[in-house]
């Protein structure tokens, strides 16, 4: 558990962060969205003290994250960083191994970890982890970076608008992959971006941050349906909020009885790719089937949209 | 068939039919401070050789203007560098009367000219062949080799500039090491100081203007000047520190020369250090930071090795200024090559101003293609595919 109690950061007479708290459970994803400038980067580096804070506390599971050096502080907690700031001199492994080796562990243990990440990112040990940074895609390049975030096992993971630099096919599938390994290990993540899509998509919560004051901290649905000012209003697009609100839907809370024809649509999918479907195919319903591909009834238009209306 | 020109090779065609046909090829003279007398291909070698030298560069000559296969025009141009380093010596010998130590021969604008242009070839040949940084000291050490086995073999025992390293072998080695220790030692000095001022500038941004600023100022004193400048506090500092005068410290002599090539070092070093932190991506700066690297370990670990290639580069400018400002240090008693190059100046004899800048500007030309080679290869370690 992360507890950020009265956090304000000033330079000179300028407040970037001012009197923040909030509260991130455990092995959830937390997304700090916010336009440049908004001070959602400043927050972000105050709990692992890159930045240290003008007044208020930060607590890692309880304990002031003053109560090591920084630097100790540091190594316990992931760092991925948009553009990755891979070191351009070192190999991909070495790269990876970076906090372990920081950390002392053993060569073997180091090896097994390296591989292991590696592995998990689809990349080929043998193959890429003698490479230099340079000679990656950019979205190895992105993978590599979060792999040497994670390399230690840390409980939290600190981003800093990861995916910012990929084109949007890299960015979904990253956003993905990035999902799955924190659902296996069970990682505390808080990312920050400016793209509400994203925050709505990665988010258990969401935290939005306007001129250095966090102005609604709340579930993705609570945010699409009752955004706390205007500012928030705008960062959702009022043309878009009915698509996101369906996109955190999956199908299969939305099946009613019946069939229909054509084929169907898995039941994980979202309600937005479901009736981005029915819109394009222009048929009044689609039929879903289970994980194991039995029929579990369908989904209609007329379904969804009362879905993607205003929730009470 | 249209024969199709290449665009270096009409240069270097026209220096050498220049060269070969009107420009005189050695230079006799009676003694060593008489002006001398020129003297053509044909009258400097005996005469069966001299037509066949001039066929060889003709043949060369042509081969460098026509576009021809690199591993044509790179044995013309070794055939011709070779043929003329050993023709100059069978002129030498082939132009001093029996008997005479007096007379002195040496080589003539021609056979220099005729030397920059097959240079010029073999440079633009190996530019070409795109040679690896070892590949190319291996040319370097290649050269050398070549040119101290004429040195030891006595082909150009005959010539003018060894006639006058005959008189002075003893101070000659006695001199080069002085100069070699100058260069060396002040750059040592510099990288020592250096280094550790330039990462303070990085980190300290008030420090930077106002450092590189002197430095820069000190950069512009002529190196006259500065030796004077120089005379004053350290003869103070001999005078009144004790040990001082012990340790070689006086107003003239080593000591300043020292200093002022020591304070010319300092700019190179220093500014390339600061410009070479500067350059380390923000992003792995802040990577390395948010890890939980210590500033020493990330100025260790990720900013010196991502500076060092540009470290080196003003390391390399710093050698080879510093092996050519350490001719001035003769001027003051310091010692060095400079020595022959006043005193040649001195008493007007041309052959002993060679002795003393001949070496200076090949030690200058060695270190520059061996640091090159090096700055490559710790440049590319990370930028070239490892497969």
């Amino acid at each position: 558990m992360i507890e950020i109690e009265g956090i304000t950061k000033r330079y000179d007479a300028t407040t970037v962060v001012d009197d923040v708290s909030m509260v991130i459970e455990p092995r959830t994803v937390c997304v700090i969205v916010g336009t440049s400038g908004s001070g959602k980067t400043t927050l972000l580096r105050m709990i692992n003290r890159l930045v240290e804070p003008t007044a208020g506390v930060i607590k890692l599971d309880g304990n002031d994250n003053r109560s090591l050096p920084g630097y100790e502080l540091r190594r316990s907690i992931g760092y991925a960083i948009q553009g990755h700031g891979l070191f351009p001199h070192r190999t991909v492994a070495q790269n990876i191994a970076t906090v372990p080796v920081l950390l002392g562990w053993d060569k073997d243990r180091i090896k097994a970890r390296v591989d292991e990440l590696m592995t998990l990112y689809q990349l080929d040990p043998q193959a890429y982890g003698p490479r230099y940074p340079h000679e990656l895609s950019g979205g190895q390049q992105q993978r590599v970076g979060v792999a040497r975030a994670l390399a230690a096992e840390p409980n939290v993971l600190l981003m800093d608008e990861p995916f910012g630099a990929l084109d949007p096919i890299i960015r979904t599938k990253a956003q993905e992959d990035l999902l799955a390994i924190q659902k296996r290990f069970g990682t505390t993540i808080i990312l920050v971006t400016h793209d509400m899509e994203e925050a709505v998509h990665m988010g258990d919560k969401i935290a939005v941050m306007d001129a250095g004051k966090l102005v609604q901290y709340a579930k993705p649905e609570e945010i699409l349906a009752r955004p706390a000012s205007a500012f928030v209003e705008t960062l959702v697009g009022a043309s878009e909020k009915p698509f996101r609100l369906l996109s955190l839907g999956r199908v299969r809370d939305a099946v009613e009885k019946g069939t229909a024809e054509g084929e169907a649509i898995p039941g994980d999918a979202s309600q937005r790719d479901a009736l981005a479907e029915l819109l394009w195919s222009g048929r009044p319903a689609l039929p879903v089937k289970g994980d194991d591909g039995k029929p579990l009834g369908r989904v209609t238009v007329d379904g969804l949209v009362k879905r993607a209306a205003r929730p009470a | 068939m249209t024969l199709r020109f290449d665009k270096l090779g009409v240069v270097i065609a026209a220096i050498v039919a220049y060269a070969a046909f009107f420009a005189s090829f050695a230079t006799f003279r009676a003694n060593r401070i008489v002006p001398g007398e020129a003297r053509s291909i044909f009258e400097a070698l005996p005469p069966t050789i001299g037509p066949l030298l001039l066929a060889i560069v003709v043949v060369a000559a042509i081969i460098a203007l026509l576009k021809t296969p690199l591993v044509l025009r790179l044995a013309a141009s070794v055939v011709a560098l070779v043929a003329l380093a050993i023709l100059i010596g069978v002129a030498g010998t082939f132009l001093t009367p029996a008997g005479n130590t007096f007379a002195r021969i040496s080589p003539a604008s021609g056979f220099w000219l005729l030397i920059f242009a097959f240079t010029l070839l073999l440079a633009d040949v190996l530019t070409r062949l795109n040679l690896s940084p070892l590949a190319r000291v291996g040319v370097l050490v290649i050269a050398a080799l070549a040119i101290g086995l004429l040195l030891i073999s006595g082909r150009w025992d005959s010539l003018s500039i060894l006639k006058e390293y005959g008189n002075r072998a003893d101070s000659f080695w006695a001199e080069g090491s002085k100069h070699v220790t100058l260069a060396l030692g002040s750059l040592a000095a510099a990288v020592i100081v250096g280094l550790p001022l330039g990462i303070l500038c990085h980190r300290v941004e008030r420090l930077r203007a106002g450092v590189l600023n002197v430095l820069n100022i000190v950069q512009t004193i002529p190196s006259i000047a500065l030796f004077g400048l120089l005379i004053a506090p350290l003869g103070w500092v001999a005078a009144h520190v004790p040990g001082a005068a012990a340790l070689g410290i006086r107003g003239i002599g080593t000591a300043p020369a020292f200093v002022a090539l020591f304070l010319y070092s300092l700019l190179p070093v220093v500014a390339n250090t600061v410009v070479g932190l500067a350059g380390v991506p923000r992003a792995a700066n802040d990577a390395a930071r948010g890890m939980g690297m210590t500033d020493r370990q990330r100025l260790f670990g990720v900013e010196f090795p991502l500076a060092f290639p540009v470290i080196l580069t003003g390391i390399r400018i710093v050698l080879v200024q510093n092996i050519g400002l350490a001719t001035i240090a003769a001027l003051i008693g310091g010692g060095g090559f400079g020595v022959f190059v006043f005193q040649g100046v001195g008493q007007t004899a041309m052959d002993l101003v060679l002795l003393g800048a001949v070496p200076t500007v090949a030690l200058a030309f060695a270190a520059a293609i061996i640091l090159d080679a090096v700055i490559e290869m710790t440049a590319t370690k990370r930028r070239v595919e490892t497969a």
